[in-house]
C-alpha cells in the first residue's frame, strides 16, 4: 500500500447515540456499532406504512438503527436461525417511505448501500437529527457477520419471507461502515462525484452520442441514475 | 453413466465454495488493484474487502450476504450420459440450490416478479437458470455455479455499424460511470462485453464473458484481446475507484465475446461481475471422479467456431491415437 494514503478516523458508536456523538461524526469517518440494529426495507415499509400494521416491537426503546439489509439466513425446524453474513441493499429506492418511517420509528441512523440523494437528507434526515451510514465494499458480509452476537428475533417472517422480514440483531464492534451523510445533510458520495466529474470530458474525448437515441437520455456528466 | 447422487452432492459443494471462497484469479487481480490504488477512501474499501475474503474462508461464512441469483452452467462432453437423463440433472441442480440456500445459508433472493412469492430456497419459475453448452469428446460434464448480484451494473443497447469502436467505447464508459457512482456496480469488477448476436444472445455473451472467464484470460482473436486491454485501461482512467470514490480501480479485467449479428446492427451489452465474483466449477466423470476448479473454461474453440462443420472425425482419431 502506498505510504501517502491518509488513514480514516475510526469511531465506536452506540445504536442509541446521543446528539453530541452524532454531531462529532464527519463524512468519511469509519464507524463500528455496539448494541442492537434491525433490518427494514420495502417489505417492512409497505406493511407498516402503506398497510398500517402496528410495528411488531417498540423501536424507540429497542434500537435507533434501521439497516437496509437482507441477511443470508435460514430458519431451522425448531425455529432457531442460521445467520452468518449480512450485506446492505441499495437505499435510494426507499426514500418515498422515509418521512413516515422516521415518525414511526424514531430512527437516528439509516444504513444501507450507496446512500440517498442529498435532497433526501435535507428533507427527511436533517429535521430528524439522523445520519446515513453506508456499508463498505460492497459488501463485507463476513466481517459484518462476525459483529453479530445473537439474532434476537425475526418479525413478520411468515408474512414477508426471510429476505424482507425485520431481523433484530445484537451487535458488537459491528462494521465497518462509512459516514455518508452527517447531521447537516452533506453527502460523501456527492462530494466524490463532483471531484470525478471534473475529469470526465477528457475520458470521453473522441466519442460521440449513439446514432439511435433513447427517450430521456442525457450526456450531462453530473447526472446520476438514482 | 454419471450417477445423479454424485451430481447433486457436487452441486451442493459448488454452491458452498462459490459463496465462501473468492477465486484465486480475482483475488490476485484485486491485490494488484489495491497495491496501485492511492485514493484514501478507495484504498480503505479494497483493504476491507481483502480482510473480508479471509474472514469468509476462516469462518466458512458467505463473503457477501447478497448471494445474488444463483444459477447454473452445464457443459456436456459429447459422450456423457447421465443416469435419468437431463430431466434428472435439472432436478438434482434444483435440489442442490434449495439445500444450499438453507445450509450455507444463502439469501433467498428469488421471488415471483409480480406476487413477490418467496419459497425461501432460490427455486421457482425459471429459477435457477440452467444454461448448456457441449464439447466434442469426453464422457464428463462440467458443472459451474455463478452467484451474481442481480440489480445494477448491466446494460444493453442497440448500436449500429456507424457507431463503430468509438460508440462501443462510449456505451462502455456510460455503463461504468452510471453504475459506478456510489459503487452501485460493486466495482472493481470483471467487466464482460457482449458484441453482436441476437439481442438476447448479446446479453448472454456479455454475462458469460464477465462470469465464466478468469482474470488474465484473453480472447484468442488478437485484435479483440487488444480491445480488452484498451478497455480495461480506459475504465481505470476514469478517476473513479471502489464505491465511486476518487481512485483508479474500476476494472480488474475486461472480457469481450462476439457473435455474428444482423448486418445492419451492432447490439452490445455490458456486465459487471462484482467484488464478490463468485463462481465454482466441477468436472464429474462417468467413473465417479470429481475435480473442482475455479476456471469454468466455458469458451472453447468449439464454442467460438465460425464454420459450418466441426471436424468430429479428427477429434475422434486424436482421442483413439
Amino acid at each position: 500500500m502506498a505510504d501517502g494514503r491518509r488513514s480514516l478516523r475510526k469511531v465506536r458508536l452506540s445504536t442509541k447515540p446521543d446528539e453530541a456523538s452524532l454531531r462529532e461524526l464527519a463524512i468519511g469517518d469509519v464507524v463500528y456499532l455496539d448494541g442492537v440494529v434491525y433490518t427494514g426495507r420495502e417489505g417492512v415499509y409497505k406493511r407498516a406504512i402503506a398497510e398500517g400494521h402496528d410495528l411488531p416491537v417498540d423501536l424507540r426503546d429497542l434500537s435507533w438503527v434501521n439497516f437496509h439489509c437482507s441477511p443470508a439466513a435460514s430458519v431451522n425446524e425448531d425455529g432457531s436461525f442460521n445467520l452468518n453474513a449480512v450485506t446492505g441493499t441499495a437505499s435510494f429506492r426507499f426514500s418515498q417511505w422515509l418521512e413516515r418511517w422516521f415518525a414511526l420509528s424514531g430512527a437516528k441512523i439509516i444504513m444501507g448501500k450507496g446512500g440517498m440523494e442529498s435532497a433526501d437528507y435535507r428533507r427527511y434526515f436533517v429535521p430528524n437529527g439522523a445520519i446515513y451510514l453506508t456499508t463498505v465494499g460492497y459488501g463485507t458480509g463476513a466481517l459484518l457477520g462476525r459483529g453479530i452476537k445473537r439474532v434476537a428475533a425475526a418479525h413478520w417472517l411468515e408474512e414477508l419471507g426471510i429476505a424482507q422480514a425485520m431481523w433484530v440483531l445484537e451487535v458488537e464492534n459491528f462494521g465497518p461502515f462509512i459516514v455518508e451523510s452527517d447531521l447537516d445533510g452533506n453527502s460523501l458520495f456527492e462530494r466524490e462525484n463532483a471531484k470525478i466529474e471534473a475529469g470526465l470530458d477528457t475520458v470521453y474525448e473522441g466519442t460521440r452520442p449513439a446514432i439511435l437515441r433513447r427517450f430521456g437520455e442525457t450526456d450531462d456528466r453530473k447526472d446520476e441514475l438514482i | 453413466m454419471i450417477a445423479i447422487d454424485i451430481i447433486e452432492s457436487s452441486a451442493l459443494t459448488l454452491m458452498q465454495k462459490a459463496a465462501i471462497e473468492i477465486p484465486d484469479d480475482y483475488l490476485t487481480g484485486l491485490k494488484q488493484a489495491a497495491a496501485a490504488e492511492d485514493g484514501d477512501l478507495s484504498s480503505f474499501v479494497l483493504q476491507a474487502m481483502l480482510e473480508n475474503y479471509e474472514a469468509a474462508k476462516e469462518d466458512r461464512r458467505a463473503m457477501c450476504a447478497d448471494t445474488g441469483v444463483p444459477r447454473w452452467f452445464v457443459k456436456f462432453g459429447n459422450d456423457a450420459r447421465i443416469d435419468g437423463g437431463p430431466v434428472a440433472l435439472e432436478a438434482a441442480l434444483r435440489r442442490a440450490t434449495a439445500k444450499a440456500t438453507h445450509d450455507v445459508p444463502l439469501r433467498p433472493n428469488r421471488v415471483h416478479p409480480l406476487w413477490r412469492t418467496d419459497h425461501n430456497n432460490n427455486v421457482g419459475i425459471n429459477a435457477p437458470e440452467i444454461e448448456y453448452t457441449f464439447e466434442p469428446g469426453g464422457d464428463w460434464i462440467d458443472l459451474t455455479t455463478v452467484h451474481k448480484g442481480g440489480l445494477f451494473g448491466t446494460d444493453y443497447r442497440m448500436l449500429f455499424p456507424g457507431d463503430g469502436i468509438d460508440g462501443i467505447k462510449k456505451f462502455f464508459l456510460d455503463t461504468l460511470i452510471g453504475f459506478g457512482k456510489r459503487g452501485l456496480a460493486c466495482q472493481p469488477a470483471i467487466m464482460g462485453i457482449g458484441l453482436g448476436g441476437s439481442k438476447d444472445i448479446s446479453m448472454t455473451l456479455g454475462k458469460q464473458a464477465a462470469c465464466l472467464r478468469v482474470v488474465g484470460d484473453e480472447n484468442p482473436d488478437p485484435k479483440i484481446a487488444e480491445l480488452e486491454r484498451e478497455f480495461k485501461e480506459l475504465g481505470n482512467s476514469i478517476g473513479m475507484g471502489a464505491m465511486g470514490f476518487v481512485g483508479k480501480s474500476m476494472v480488474v479485467d475486461c472480457h469481450i465475446e462476439v457473435g455474428y449479428c444482423h448486418t445492419g446492427g451492432l447490439p452490445m451489452s455490458v456486465h459487471a461481475f462484482c467484488l464478490s465474483s463468485r463462481r465454482a466449477t466441477a468436472r464429474i466423470f462417468a467413473d465417479g471422479r470429481v475435480e473442482y476448479r475455479t476456471d469454468p473454461n466455458w469458451f472453447t474453440p468449439y464454442m467460438r467456431r465460425e464454420t459450418v462443420e466441426w471436424p468430429m472425425a479428427e477429434d475422434r482419431l486424436e482421442k483413439s491415437a
